[in-house]
């Protein structure tokens, strides 16, 4: 098989994957889009590692360990999305605006604080 | 006598070469390329309506395409023991936790307008030049080599297990101790803390 098959389709899916979290804008959404960005990686990793018939196939071990912490990414993404969920109401990642610098509060950083703290405990209060 | 032989030697060495590259050409597939671009083409139509359509849900159901495609990919790379891991922990556990995150977070049934950013003009531009200079260098860089699937199966179970349980070992039991600190993370974090809210009524 020629090499060139793979790794196309690799790369094609990592594009894939980089408009998905650059476009989504639900969070679950996103985490679906870095998931393929992972598995074009993994793809890559098990192409390249049948062909160079690596004896201690390296290739396909670091598949493996990729699969494994892309399950625990996605376990603890989810976990953080939920309580975010439950905090905030919303999963949209464009409203998680808290660390925001806004263009009125540049000159004073300390009121910029001052104002940001009430509205985080807000909102945790009203969740 | 010497010069006549070395040219016979490079006249068929030559000829070696040119059989070569006519037992791979470009022009004359074999059953197993189209094989790869068609499963390829399904992947690849599958993440993309993944990454555009409007129903959360479809999403998620479309991602299990995508990844099942992926195995079938691995198979024909003749790695069998990571086609089956892949079926088992993407198809079997990961979307099924996305799906979970999805009902948890009361996603809508049905199209929900509000799924795409406005950034997407910019979102497709950046993933359309990623693409092409990804493509272009990858095939500039492999246009001339091939994968030889004809011999030893490279990703049996055997094959994997020796490999991981003889040199990747450690490597491995340091993946189990980041497997527990997930686990203990995902609860920790997912947990209602009612010992938060005491302390912060005292």
């Amino acid at each position: 098989m020629h090499l060139a098959y793979p790794a196309v389709l690799a790369a094609l899916l990592f594009a894939v994957g980089v408009y998905g979290v650059l476009a989504r804008r639900n969070a679950i959404l996103v985490l679906m889009s870095v998931e393929l960005m992972l598995n074009a990686v993994n793809l890559n990793l098990v192409a390249f590692d049948v062909w160079l018939r690596d004896t201690l196939h390296a290739g396909q071990a670091l598949t493996l360990f990729t699969i494994a912490i892309a399950a625990a990414e996605i376990g603890i993404g989810l976990a953080i999305v939920l309580m975010v969920h439950r905090n905030r109401g919303t999963a949209d990642i464009d409203r998680l605006r808290d660390t925001a610098e806004r263009p009125d509060s540049q000159d004073s950083p300390d009121d910029a604080s001052a104002d940001e703290t009430p509205t985080g405990e807000k909102a945790e209060a009203t969740a | 006598m010497i010069l006549a032989a070395h040219t016979t030697q490079a006249a068929a060495q030559a000829v070696r070469a040119a059989g070569a590259a006519e037992e791979h050409g470009f022009l004359s597939p074999t059953g197993v390329e189209i094989a790869f671009v068609l499963v390829g083409l399904v992947t690849l139509g599958a993440a993309l309506v993944t990454v555009t359509t409007r129903q959360l849900v479809h999403a998620a159901l479309w991602l299990v395409v995508a990844l099942g495609g992926l195995a079938v990919e691995y198979l024909l790379l003749t790695a069998e023991f990571i086609a089956w891991v892949q079926v088992l922990i993407y198809v079997g556990s990961v979307v099924v936790l996305l799906l979970f995150g999805l009902m948890l977070t009361k996603a809508p049934i049905g199209r929900s307008p509000d799924a795409d950013s406005r950034n997407k003009p910019v979102a497709a531009a950046v993933a359309l030049a990623a693409a092409a200079a990804l493509v272009w260098v990858v095939v500039d860089a492999f246009r001339t080599t091939w994968i030889d699937l004809d011999g030893a199966v490279q990703g049996s179970t055997e094959v994997s297990g020796e490999s991981l349980f003889r040199h990747w070992v450690l490597p491995f039991e340091a993946l189990s101790v980041l497997l527990l600190a997930a686990l203990v993370g995902a609860i920790v974090l997912s947990r209602k803390k009612p010992s938060d809210q005491n302390e912060e009524r005292r």
